[in-house]
Protein backbone atom coordinates (compact mmCIF):
# COMPACT_ATOMS: atom_id res chain seq x y z
CA UNK A 1 0.00 0.00 0.00
CA UNK A 2 2.70 2.50 1.39
CA UNK A 3 4.39 1.26 -2.68
CA UNK A 4 1.03 2.37 -4.25
CA UNK A 5 0.66 5.84 -2.41
CA UNK A 6 4.16 5.98 -3.60
CA UNK A 7 3.69 5.38 -7.11
CA UNK A 8 0.52 7.56 -7.16
CA UNK A 9 2.90 11.01 -5.93
CA UNK A 10 5.51 10.10 -8.41
CA UNK A 11 2.98 9.59 -11.09
CA UNK A 12 1.75 13.42 -10.38
CA UNK A 13 5.35 14.26 -10.44
CA UNK A 14 6.02 13.26 -13.66
CA UNK A 15 2.58 14.17 -15.25
CA UNK A 16 3.79 17.48 -15.93
CA UNK A 17 7.03 18.51 -17.44
CA UNK A 18 7.58 19.72 -13.78
CA UNK A 19 9.10 16.37 -12.95
CA UNK A 20 11.54 16.39 -15.80
CA UNK A 21 12.71 20.11 -15.85
CA UNK A 22 13.48 19.68 -11.85
CA UNK A 23 15.82 17.16 -12.46
CA UNK A 24 17.56 18.82 -15.50
CA UNK A 25 17.92 21.92 -13.61
CA UNK A 26 19.24 20.55 -10.46
CA UNK A 27 21.63 17.73 -12.38
CA UNK A 28 22.67 20.75 -14.81
CA UNK A 29 23.67 22.35 -11.59
CA UNK A 30 25.71 19.65 -10.12
CA UNK A 31 27.05 18.93 -13.21
CA UNK A 32 28.58 22.64 -13.34
CA UNK A 33 29.69 22.37 -10.04
CA UNK A 34 32.04 19.33 -11.17
CA UNK A 35 33.46 20.92 -14.39
CA UNK A 36 34.73 23.46 -12.15
CA UNK A 37 35.87 20.99 -9.72
CA UNK A 38 37.96 18.90 -12.35
CA UNK A 39 39.37 22.46 -13.38
CA UNK A 40 40.23 24.03 -10.27
CA UNK A 41 42.08 20.26 -9.22
CA UNK A 42 44.17 21.12 -12.35
CA UNK A 43 45.19 24.53 -11.44
CA UNK A 44 45.43 23.79 -7.80
CA UNK A 45 47.43 20.89 -8.22
CA UNK A 46 49.54 21.91 -10.71
CA UNK A 47 50.75 24.42 -8.00
CA UNK A 48 51.26 22.40 -4.68
CA UNK A 49 54.52 20.84 -5.08
CA UNK A 50 54.58 19.62 -1.53
CA UNK A 51 53.33 16.67 -0.88
CA UNK A 52 51.22 17.64 2.54
CA UNK A 53 49.33 20.20 -0.04
CA UNK A 54 48.27 17.14 -2.45
CA UNK A 55 44.73 16.23 -2.12
CA UNK A 56 43.41 13.17 -3.87
CA UNK A 57 40.83 13.97 -7.01
CA UNK A 58 37.97 12.28 -5.18
CA UNK A 59 38.14 14.37 -2.34
CA UNK A 60 38.54 17.35 -3.71
CA UNK A 61 36.03 17.19 -6.49
CA UNK A 62 33.98 15.39 -4.28
CA UNK A 63 33.99 17.97 -1.59
CA UNK A 64 32.55 20.86 -4.08
CA UNK A 65 29.77 18.69 -5.98
CA UNK A 66 28.63 17.15 -2.14
CA UNK A 67 28.53 20.86 -0.77
CA UNK A 68 26.91 22.51 -3.04
CA UNK A 69 24.14 19.30 -3.22
CA UNK A 70 23.45 19.87 0.26
CA UNK A 71 23.10 23.70 -0.26
CA UNK A 72 20.76 23.09 -3.13
CA UNK A 73 18.87 20.37 -2.48
CA UNK A 74 18.25 23.27 1.35
CA UNK A 75 16.07 25.25 -1.51
CA UNK A 76 15.03 22.53 -3.84
CA UNK A 77 13.10 19.74 -1.36
CA UNK A 78 11.01 22.33 0.25
CA UNK A 79 9.88 23.40 -3.12
CA UNK A 80 9.16 19.69 -3.65
CA UNK A 81 7.73 18.74 -0.16
CA UNK A 82 5.38 22.11 -0.35
CA UNK A 83 2.27 20.13 -1.98
CA UNK A 84 2.48 17.05 -0.94
CA UNK A 85 -0.76 17.79 1.82
CA UNK A 86 -1.32 20.89 1.56
CA UNK A 87 -2.20 21.18 -1.98
CA UNK A 88 -4.87 18.08 -1.29
CA UNK A 89 -5.94 19.85 1.34
CA UNK A 90 -6.58 22.68 -0.49
CA UNK A 91 -8.22 20.96 -3.69
CA UNK A 92 -10.39 18.36 -0.86
CA UNK A 93 -9.08 15.42 -2.35
CA UNK A 94 -7.85 14.20 1.01
CA UNK A 95 -10.90 12.32 1.62
CA UNK A 96 -10.09 10.30 -1.00
CA UNK A 97 -6.97 8.99 0.53
CA UNK A 98 -8.78 8.89 3.97
CA UNK A 99 -11.57 6.96 2.96
CA UNK A 100 -9.56 4.54 1.44
CA UNK A 101 -8.23 1.50 3.12
CA UNK A 102 -5.41 2.57 3.98
CA UNK A 103 -4.04 3.74 7.09
CA UNK A 104 -2.67 7.35 7.98
CA UNK A 105 0.84 5.87 8.42
CA UNK A 106 0.80 4.58 5.05
CA UNK A 107 -0.28 7.65 3.64
CA UNK A 108 2.39 9.36 5.14
CA UNK A 109 4.86 7.24 4.65
CA UNK A 110 3.73 6.59 1.05
CA UNK A 111 4.30 9.98 0.07
CA UNK A 112 7.41 9.99 1.91
CA UNK A 113 8.92 7.38 0.22
CA UNK A 114 7.89 8.69 -3.27
CA UNK A 115 9.41 11.81 -2.65
CA UNK A 116 12.38 9.93 -1.77
CA UNK A 117 12.76 7.73 -4.75
CA UNK A 118 12.45 11.29 -6.90
CA UNK A 119 15.58 12.50 -4.92
CA UNK A 120 17.37 9.37 -5.19
CA UNK A 121 17.99 9.36 -8.66
CA UNK A 122 19.47 12.72 -8.29
CA UNK A 123 21.48 11.20 -5.48
CA UNK A 124 22.63 8.17 -7.31
CA UNK A 125 23.32 10.40 -10.99
CA UNK A 126 25.18 12.90 -8.73
CA UNK A 127 27.21 9.67 -7.63
CA UNK A 128 27.33 7.80 -11.40
CA UNK A 129 28.70 11.39 -12.29
CA UNK A 130 31.48 11.50 -10.04
CA UNK A 131 32.37 7.90 -11.08
CA UNK A 132 33.62 8.75 -14.23
CA UNK A 133 36.55 10.39 -12.63
CA UNK A 134 37.52 6.84 -12.62
CA UNK A 135 38.44 6.70 -15.94
CA UNK A 136 41.24 9.18 -15.61
CA UNK A 137 42.67 8.40 -12.01
CA UNK A 138 41.76 5.77 -8.93
CA UNK A 139 39.35 7.08 -7.22
CA UNK A 140 37.97 6.01 -3.61
CA UNK A 141 34.83 4.52 -3.98
CA UNK A 142 34.27 4.48 -0.27
CA UNK A 143 34.18 8.29 -0.09
CA UNK A 144 31.84 8.48 -2.72
CA UNK A 145 29.67 6.17 -1.12
CA UNK A 146 29.70 7.62 2.38
CA UNK A 147 28.99 11.23 0.62
CA UNK A 148 26.24 9.72 -0.82
CA UNK A 149 24.50 7.96 1.83
CA UNK A 150 25.14 11.21 3.66
CA UNK A 151 23.45 13.52 1.11
CA UNK A 152 20.44 10.63 0.35
CA UNK A 153 19.76 11.03 4.77
CA UNK A 154 20.10 14.25 4.53
CA UNK A 155 17.29 15.13 1.78
CA UNK A 156 15.12 12.08 3.49
CA UNK A 157 15.59 14.37 6.47
CA UNK A 158 14.53 17.50 4.70
CA UNK A 159 11.69 15.61 2.92
CA UNK A 160 10.43 15.02 6.05
CA UNK A 161 10.37 18.26 7.85
CA UNK A 162 8.60 19.47 4.84
CA UNK A 163 5.94 17.34 4.76
CA UNK A 164 5.28 18.09 8.39
CA UNK A 165 4.77 21.67 7.44
CA UNK A 166 3.22 20.77 4.25
CA UNK A 167 0.26 18.88 6.25
CA UNK A 168 0.42 22.35 8.68
CA UNK A 169 -1.02 24.73 6.19
CA UNK A 170 -3.25 24.71 3.28
CA UNK A 171 -0.82 26.94 0.97
CA UNK A 172 1.93 25.69 -0.52
CA UNK A 173 4.25 28.17 -0.76
CA UNK A 174 3.99 29.26 3.13
CA UNK A 175 4.84 25.40 3.79
CA UNK A 176 7.82 25.39 1.63
CA UNK A 177 8.70 28.91 3.34
CA UNK A 178 8.57 27.77 6.68
CA UNK A 179 10.25 24.31 5.97
CA UNK A 180 13.08 26.42 4.21
CA UNK A 181 13.53 28.88 7.08
CA UNK A 182 13.64 26.11 9.89
CA UNK A 183 15.98 23.68 7.32
CA UNK A 184 18.21 26.74 6.97
CA UNK A 185 18.21 27.50 11.04
CA UNK A 186 19.01 23.68 11.33
CA UNK A 187 21.73 23.81 9.10
CA UNK A 188 23.53 26.84 10.42
CA UNK A 189 23.16 26.12 14.09
CA UNK A 190 25.90 24.87 15.26
CA UNK A 191 28.07 27.92 14.02
CA UNK A 192 26.80 30.03 16.81
CA UNK A 193 28.34 27.19 18.81
CA UNK A 194 31.19 26.87 17.28
CA UNK A 195 33.55 28.02 20.58
CA UNK A 196 31.87 25.07 22.27
CA UNK A 197 31.73 21.97 19.45
CA UNK A 198 30.13 19.58 21.94
CA UNK A 199 27.73 21.90 22.89
CA UNK A 200 24.28 19.61 23.00
CA UNK A 201 22.62 22.68 21.10
CA UNK A 202 25.07 22.16 18.38
CA UNK A 203 24.88 18.47 18.64
CA UNK A 204 20.97 19.24 16.99
CA UNK A 205 22.13 20.76 13.74
CA UNK A 206 21.98 18.59 10.37
CA UNK A 207 25.19 20.20 9.03
CA UNK A 208 27.16 18.88 11.76
CA UNK A 209 25.90 15.52 10.92
CA UNK A 210 26.61 15.87 7.56
CA UNK A 211 30.07 16.67 7.63
CA UNK A 212 31.30 13.44 9.43
CA UNK A 213 29.81 11.59 6.03
CA UNK A 214 31.68 13.99 4.01
CA UNK A 215 34.85 13.45 5.67
CA UNK A 216 34.12 9.80 4.43
CA UNK A 217 33.51 8.51 7.80
CA UNK A 218 29.87 6.50 8.57
CA UNK A 219 29.30 7.15 11.73
CA UNK A 220 26.17 5.39 13.56
CA UNK A 221 25.80 8.18 16.02
CA UNK A 222 24.86 10.27 12.95
CA UNK A 223 22.93 7.26 11.50
CA UNK A 224 20.93 6.87 14.72
CA UNK A 225 20.61 11.31 14.65
CA UNK A 226 18.76 10.90 10.84
CA UNK A 227 16.68 8.02 11.86
CA UNK A 228 15.22 10.44 14.67
CA UNK A 229 14.62 13.17 12.94
CA UNK A 230 13.11 11.54 10.03
CA UNK A 231 10.66 9.50 12.27
CA UNK A 232 10.26 12.70 14.45
CA UNK A 233 8.93 14.56 12.01
CA UNK A 234 6.80 11.89 9.70
CA UNK A 235 5.30 10.85 12.93
CA UNK A 236 4.28 14.37 13.86
CA UNK A 237 2.62 14.72 10.22
CA UNK A 238 0.45 11.51 11.22
CA UNK A 239 -0.52 13.02 14.52
CA UNK A 240 -1.37 15.94 12.61
CA UNK A 241 -3.30 14.43 9.56
CA UNK A 242 -5.38 12.65 13.03
CA UNK A 243 -5.96 15.58 14.57
CA UNK A 244 -7.88 16.22 10.95
CA UNK A 245 -10.30 13.43 11.73
CA UNK A 246 -10.49 14.00 15.15
CA UNK A 247 -11.39 17.62 15.07
CA UNK A 248 -12.43 17.88 11.95
CA UNK B 1 -29.40 -9.57 11.16
CA UNK B 2 -26.83 -10.59 8.19
CA UNK B 3 -28.28 -7.56 5.97
CA UNK B 4 -27.73 -5.02 7.72
CA UNK B 5 -24.75 -3.27 5.90
CA UNK B 6 -24.73 0.08 7.61
CA UNK B 7 -25.57 1.05 11.14
CA UNK B 8 -25.01 4.34 12.88
CA UNK B 9 -25.89 4.02 16.56
CA UNK B 10 -25.74 7.40 18.08
CA UNK B 11 -23.59 9.33 16.39
CA UNK B 12 -22.82 12.99 18.05
CA UNK B 13 -20.60 15.62 16.42
CA UNK B 14 -19.13 18.52 18.46
CA UNK B 15 -17.09 20.97 16.75
CA UNK B 16 -16.04 22.99 19.92
CA UNK B 17 -19.45 22.91 22.27
CA UNK B 18 -21.67 22.94 19.23
CA UNK B 19 -23.40 20.09 18.10
CA UNK B 20 -23.48 19.12 14.12
CA UNK B 21 -24.83 16.03 14.93
CA UNK B 22 -27.00 14.76 17.68
CA UNK B 23 -27.80 11.26 18.64
CA UNK B 24 -28.53 10.08 15.39
CA UNK B 25 -29.31 6.35 14.94
CA UNK B 26 -30.00 4.60 11.99
CA UNK B 27 -29.14 1.56 9.64
CA UNK B 28 -29.15 0.07 6.41
CA UNK B 29 -30.09 -2.89 4.47
CA UNK B 30 -28.64 -4.47 1.51
CA UNK B 31 -30.24 -3.57 -1.78
CA UNK B 32 -31.64 -0.65 0.05
CA UNK B 33 -31.13 2.96 -0.81
CA UNK B 34 -31.81 5.65 1.32
CA UNK B 35 -32.05 9.00 1.38
CA UNK B 36 -30.40 11.72 3.33
CA UNK B 37 -32.25 14.66 2.99
CA UNK B 38 -31.54 18.28 5.08
CA UNK B 39 -30.96 21.78 4.36
CA UNK B 40 -27.99 23.26 3.83
CA UNK B 41 -26.06 23.24 7.28
CA UNK B 42 -27.98 20.54 8.35
CA UNK B 43 -25.25 17.73 9.18
CA UNK B 44 -25.59 15.96 6.28
CA UNK B 45 -22.01 15.98 5.46
CA UNK B 46 -21.04 15.91 8.61
CA UNK B 47 -22.94 12.61 9.24
CA UNK B 48 -21.48 11.04 5.80
CA UNK B 49 -17.71 11.96 6.94
CA UNK B 50 -18.36 10.02 10.18
CA UNK B 51 -19.91 7.17 8.39
CA UNK B 52 -17.15 6.67 6.11
CA UNK B 53 -14.10 7.15 8.41
CA UNK B 54 -13.21 10.53 7.53
CA UNK B 55 -14.29 12.35 11.09
CA UNK B 56 -14.09 10.80 14.26
CA UNK B 57 -17.67 10.64 15.71
CA UNK B 58 -17.49 12.33 19.54
CA UNK B 59 -20.01 9.47 20.73
CA UNK B 60 -21.19 6.70 18.75
CA UNK B 61 -20.20 3.81 16.52
CA UNK B 62 -20.33 3.46 13.06
CA UNK B 63 -20.45 -0.65 11.79
CA UNK B 64 -20.34 -1.52 8.51
CA UNK B 65 -21.45 -4.97 7.91
CA UNK B 66 -20.59 -5.73 11.28
CA UNK B 67 -17.22 -4.28 11.46
CA UNK B 68 -16.50 -1.07 13.87
CA UNK B 69 -15.00 1.74 11.92
CA UNK B 70 -13.00 3.03 14.72
CA UNK B 71 -11.45 -0.17 16.04
CA UNK B 72 -10.82 -1.79 12.44
CA UNK B 73 -11.09 1.09 9.76
CA UNK B 74 -8.97 -0.84 7.18
CA UNK B 75 -11.50 -3.42 7.09
CA UNK B 76 -14.66 -1.40 7.42
CA UNK B 77 -13.45 1.29 4.45
CA UNK B 78 -12.75 -1.60 1.97
CA UNK B 79 -16.36 -2.45 2.23
CA UNK B 80 -17.25 1.64 1.67
CA UNK B 81 -17.07 3.86 -1.92
CA UNK B 82 -17.26 7.44 -1.48
CA UNK B 83 -18.23 10.60 -2.64
CA UNK B 84 -18.06 13.41 -1.04
CA UNK B 85 -18.92 16.76 -1.62
CA UNK B 86 -16.42 18.60 -2.80
CA UNK B 87 -15.03 15.52 -5.83
CA UNK B 88 -11.76 14.60 -5.02
CA UNK B 89 -9.70 14.11 -7.94
CA UNK B 90 -6.60 14.62 -8.85
CA UNK B 91 -6.82 16.86 -11.95
CA UNK B 92 -3.18 16.40 -13.92
CA UNK B 93 -4.25 13.05 -14.31
CA UNK B 94 -6.02 11.45 -17.19
CA UNK B 95 -9.20 9.54 -16.36
CA UNK B 96 -7.69 6.36 -16.73
CA UNK B 97 -5.12 7.18 -14.68
CA UNK B 98 -6.92 8.32 -12.10
CA UNK B 99 -9.36 5.21 -12.00
CA UNK B 100 -6.33 3.08 -11.88
CA UNK B 101 -4.87 4.62 -8.84
CA UNK B 102 -8.14 4.67 -6.94
CA UNK B 103 -8.56 0.48 -8.05
CA UNK B 104 -5.11 0.00 -6.77
CA UNK B 105 -5.71 2.22 -3.78
CA UNK B 106 -8.68 0.04 -2.83
CA UNK B 107 -7.42 -3.43 -2.87
CA UNK B 108 -8.55 -4.61 -6.45
CA UNK B 109 -6.23 -7.44 -7.29
CA UNK B 110 -4.20 -6.11 -9.77
CA UNK B 111 -5.21 -8.26 -12.25
CA UNK B 112 -8.86 -7.03 -12.36
CA UNK B 113 -7.68 -3.10 -12.81
CA UNK B 114 -8.12 -2.94 -16.24
CA UNK B 115 -11.57 -4.84 -16.16
CA UNK B 116 -12.84 -2.89 -13.01
CA UNK B 117 -11.61 0.93 -14.86
CA UNK B 118 -13.57 -0.41 -17.55
CA UNK B 119 -16.75 -1.46 -16.14
CA UNK B 120 -16.62 1.74 -14.17
CA UNK B 121 -15.81 3.83 -17.07
CA UNK B 122 -19.18 1.84 -19.07
CA UNK B 123 -21.49 2.25 -15.90
CA UNK B 124 -20.90 6.18 -15.41
CA UNK B 125 -20.72 6.81 -19.54
CA UNK B 126 -16.94 7.58 -19.60
CA UNK B 127 -15.76 5.26 -22.05
CA UNK B 128 -14.69 7.43 -24.87
CA UNK B 129 -12.94 9.65 -22.53
CA UNK B 130 -10.04 7.78 -21.10
CA UNK B 131 -7.51 9.60 -21.80
CA UNK B 132 -8.21 13.35 -21.63
CA UNK B 133 -6.90 15.08 -18.65
CA UNK B 134 -9.70 15.25 -16.05
CA UNK B 135 -8.60 19.40 -15.81
CA UNK B 136 -10.00 19.52 -19.18
CA UNK B 137 -13.32 17.50 -18.97
CA UNK B 138 -16.93 19.85 -18.02
CA UNK B 139 -17.91 19.89 -14.79
CA UNK B 140 -20.61 17.06 -15.36
CA UNK B 141 -18.11 14.63 -16.87
CA UNK B 142 -15.52 15.54 -13.43
CA UNK B 143 -18.75 14.53 -11.31
CA UNK B 144 -18.97 11.26 -12.94
CA UNK B 145 -15.21 10.88 -12.73
CA UNK B 146 -15.71 11.17 -9.44
CA UNK B 147 -18.60 8.79 -8.95
CA UNK B 148 -16.74 6.35 -11.32
CA UNK B 149 -13.88 6.38 -8.30
CA UNK B 150 -16.32 5.50 -5.36
CA UNK B 151 -17.73 2.31 -7.56
CA UNK B 152 -14.89 1.35 -8.37
CA UNK B 153 -13.94 -1.42 -6.11
CA UNK B 154 -17.62 -2.95 -6.33
CA UNK B 155 -18.03 -1.86 -2.59
CA UNK B 156 -20.93 -2.57 -0.69
CA UNK B 157 -21.64 0.15 0.19
CA UNK B 158 -21.57 3.67 -1.49
CA UNK B 159 -22.14 6.94 -0.14
CA UNK B 160 -22.80 9.49 -2.23
CA UNK B 161 -22.49 13.22 -0.96
CA UNK B 162 -24.86 14.98 -3.48
CA UNK B 163 -23.83 13.02 -6.48
CA UNK B 164 -26.15 14.92 -9.05
CA UNK B 165 -24.72 18.37 -8.44
CA UNK B 166 -23.56 20.45 -11.38
CA UNK B 167 -24.96 17.88 -13.92
CA UNK B 168 -27.66 18.22 -16.88
CA UNK B 169 -30.89 16.68 -16.62
CA UNK B 170 -29.54 14.02 -19.21
CA UNK B 171 -26.88 13.35 -17.34
CA UNK B 172 -28.77 13.28 -13.88
CA UNK B 173 -31.38 10.74 -15.09
CA UNK B 174 -28.73 8.42 -16.20
CA UNK B 175 -27.34 8.79 -12.82
CA UNK B 176 -30.11 8.42 -11.05
CA UNK B 177 -30.75 4.89 -13.78
CA UNK B 178 -27.12 3.91 -12.39
CA UNK B 179 -27.70 4.83 -8.72
CA UNK B 180 -30.72 2.40 -8.88
CA UNK B 181 -28.66 -0.08 -10.49
CA UNK B 182 -26.23 -0.01 -7.91
CA UNK B 183 -28.56 -0.07 -4.90
CA UNK B 184 -30.28 -3.27 -6.35
CA UNK B 185 -27.07 -5.16 -5.62
CA UNK B 186 -25.52 -3.01 -3.02
CA UNK B 187 -26.63 -0.48 -0.53
CA UNK B 188 -26.68 3.19 -1.30
CA UNK B 189 -26.83 6.00 1.24
CA UNK B 190 -27.63 9.39 -0.95
CA UNK B 191 -27.77 12.89 0.23
CA UNK B 192 -29.38 15.40 -1.67
CA UNK B 193 -31.51 18.81 -0.78
CA UNK B 194 -33.74 17.64 -3.75
CA UNK B 195 -37.41 16.08 -3.13
CA UNK B 196 -38.04 14.52 -5.94
CA UNK B 197 -34.97 13.08 -6.68
CA UNK B 198 -35.42 11.20 -3.54
CA UNK B 199 -39.15 9.95 -4.61
CA UNK B 200 -37.75 8.86 -7.97
CA UNK B 201 -34.32 7.05 -6.49
CA UNK B 202 -34.50 6.13 -2.54
CA UNK B 203 -36.90 3.03 -0.89
CA UNK B 204 -35.99 5.04 2.63
CA UNK B 205 -35.71 8.41 3.23
CA UNK B 206 -34.22 10.47 6.66
CA UNK B 207 -34.70 14.12 7.31
CA UNK B 208 -31.95 15.59 9.68
CA UNK B 209 -32.38 18.91 10.59
CA UNK B 210 -29.64 21.10 12.41
CA UNK B 211 -28.28 18.01 13.61
CA UNK B 212 -31.51 16.11 14.62
CA UNK B 213 -33.50 13.11 13.21
CA UNK B 214 -36.60 14.60 12.55
CA UNK B 215 -37.71 12.41 9.90
CA UNK B 216 -37.04 8.45 9.25
CA UNK B 217 -39.44 6.40 7.20
CA UNK B 218 -40.31 5.00 3.87
CA UNK B 219 -41.23 7.16 0.90
CA UNK B 220 -44.37 7.18 0.89
CA UNK B 221 -45.02 7.85 4.05
CA UNK B 222 -43.14 11.18 3.22
CA UNK B 223 -44.91 11.13 -0.09
CA UNK B 224 -48.35 11.21 2.18
CA UNK B 225 -46.38 14.00 4.47
CA UNK B 226 -45.88 15.86 1.52
CA UNK B 227 -48.88 15.66 -0.22
CA UNK B 228 -51.30 15.39 2.79
CA UNK B 229 -54.63 15.11 1.99
CA UNK B 230 -54.95 18.54 0.25
CA UNK B 231 -56.89 19.37 -2.92
CA UNK B 232 -55.95 22.39 -4.78
CA UNK B 233 -59.01 23.64 -6.79
CA UNK B 234 -59.88 26.66 -9.05
CA UNK B 235 -63.31 27.99 -10.11
CA UNK B 236 -64.37 30.42 -12.43
CA UNK B 237 -67.85 31.01 -10.36
CA UNK B 238 -66.49 29.72 -7.38
CA UNK B 239 -69.16 28.83 -4.61
CA UNK B 240 -69.28 29.41 -1.18
CA UNK B 241 -67.10 28.11 1.27
CA UNK B 242 -70.09 26.35 2.76
CA UNK B 243 -70.97 24.54 -0.03
CA UNK B 244 -67.60 22.98 -0.42
CA UNK B 245 -67.07 22.22 2.96
CA UNK B 246 -70.42 20.50 2.80
CA UNK B 247 -69.09 17.74 0.26
CA UNK B 248 -68.78 14.33 2.32
CA UNK B 249 -65.16 14.11 3.40
CA UNK B 250 -63.75 17.64 3.80
CA UNK B 251 -62.91 19.02 6.47
CA UNK B 252 -61.21 22.49 5.78
CA UNK B 253 -61.53 24.73 3.26
CA UNK B 254 -59.50 27.76 2.45
CA UNK B 255 -59.30 30.39 0.09
CA UNK B 256 -56.32 30.68 -1.26
CA UNK B 257 -57.08 33.67 -3.68
CA UNK B 258 -59.99 34.90 -5.57
CA UNK B 259 -61.42 31.83 -6.94
CA UNK B 260 -58.73 28.60 -5.81
CA UNK B 261 -59.22 26.96 -2.85
CA UNK B 262 -57.18 24.22 -0.77
CA UNK B 263 -59.53 22.00 0.69
CA UNK B 264 -58.41 19.79 3.09
CA UNK B 265 -59.87 16.17 3.61
CA UNK B 266 -59.75 13.06 5.74
CA UNK B 267 -57.56 10.24 5.13
CA UNK B 268 -58.46 8.16 2.12
CA UNK B 269 -61.48 10.32 1.61
CA UNK B 270 -60.36 12.44 -1.57
CA UNK B 271 -63.60 14.27 -2.37
CA UNK B 272 -62.18 15.21 -5.83
CA UNK B 273 -64.73 13.29 -7.78
CA UNK B 274 -67.57 14.37 -5.66
CA UNK B 275 -66.09 18.34 -6.43
CA UNK B 276 -66.09 17.17 -10.15
CA UNK B 277 -69.47 16.57 -10.32
CA UNK B 278 -71.17 19.23 -7.85
CA UNK B 279 -69.23 21.57 -10.25
CA UNK B 280 -70.95 20.06 -13.37
CA UNK B 281 -73.93 20.41 -11.76
CA UNK B 282 -74.36 23.25 -10.38
CA UNK B 283 -71.50 25.06 -13.05
CA UNK B 284 -69.08 26.32 -11.00
CA UNK B 285 -66.43 26.37 -13.79
CA UNK B 286 -63.76 24.02 -12.70
CA UNK B 287 -60.61 24.67 -13.81
CA UNK B 288 -57.80 22.91 -12.00
CA UNK B 289 -57.81 20.49 -9.81
CA UNK B 290 -54.75 18.78 -7.99
CA UNK B 291 -52.87 17.26 -5.28
CA UNK B 292 -51.75 20.34 -3.30
CA UNK B 293 -47.58 18.93 -3.22
CA UNK B 294 -46.25 21.00 -0.13
CA UNK B 295 -42.75 21.74 -0.67
CA UNK B 296 -39.94 20.96 0.77
CA UNK B 297 -39.56 23.67 2.90
CA UNK B 298 -43.11 22.78 4.15
CA UNK B 299 -42.36 19.90 4.76
CA UNK B 300 -38.93 20.46 6.82
CA UNK B 301 -41.28 22.91 9.04
CA UNK B 302 -43.88 21.03 9.26
CA UNK B 303 -41.57 17.97 10.48
CA UNK B 304 -39.12 20.09 12.78
CA UNK B 305 -42.17 21.94 14.13
CA UNK B 306 -43.75 18.14 15.29
CA UNK B 307 -40.33 17.34 17.03
CA UNK B 308 -40.04 20.21 18.80
CA UNK B 309 -43.49 19.61 20.25
CA UNK B 310 -42.64 16.43 21.43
Amino acid sequence: MILNIARKELKSLFASPMGWIILALLMMAFGSYYLTGVNNYFEVMSGAIRPAERVGVTIFVGQTVYSIASFIMLFAVPLLTMRLISEERRSQTLPFLFSAPISLTEIVLGKFVGLIVFLSILVFYIFLMLTTLNIWADIDFGYLIANSIGLWLLVASFSALGIYFSSLTQQPIIAAILSFISLFALMIMERFFASDPNHWFAYLSLMKHFQSFSRGLVDSSDLMYFFLFISTFLTLTIRRLDADRLRG
Amino acid sequence: MSNLTLEAIELTRLFGGWEAVKNVSFHLEKGEVLGFLGPNGAGKSTTMRMLTGNLAPSIGTVKICGIDMIENPKEAKALIGYLPEMRPIYKELTVDEFLTIAARLHKVPSKQIKKAVDIAKEKCGLSHMSKRLIENLSNGYQQRVAIAQAIIHNPLVVILDEPTVGLDPIQIREIRSLIREIGQKHSVILSTHILPEVEMVCDRVQIIDKGNLVFHGSIDELKQHRQGNKLLVGFTKAPTLSALKDIEGVTKVEKVEAGMYRIHFKNKQSPSEAIVKLSVKNRWGLYQIAPDQTSLEDVFVQLTEKKQKN
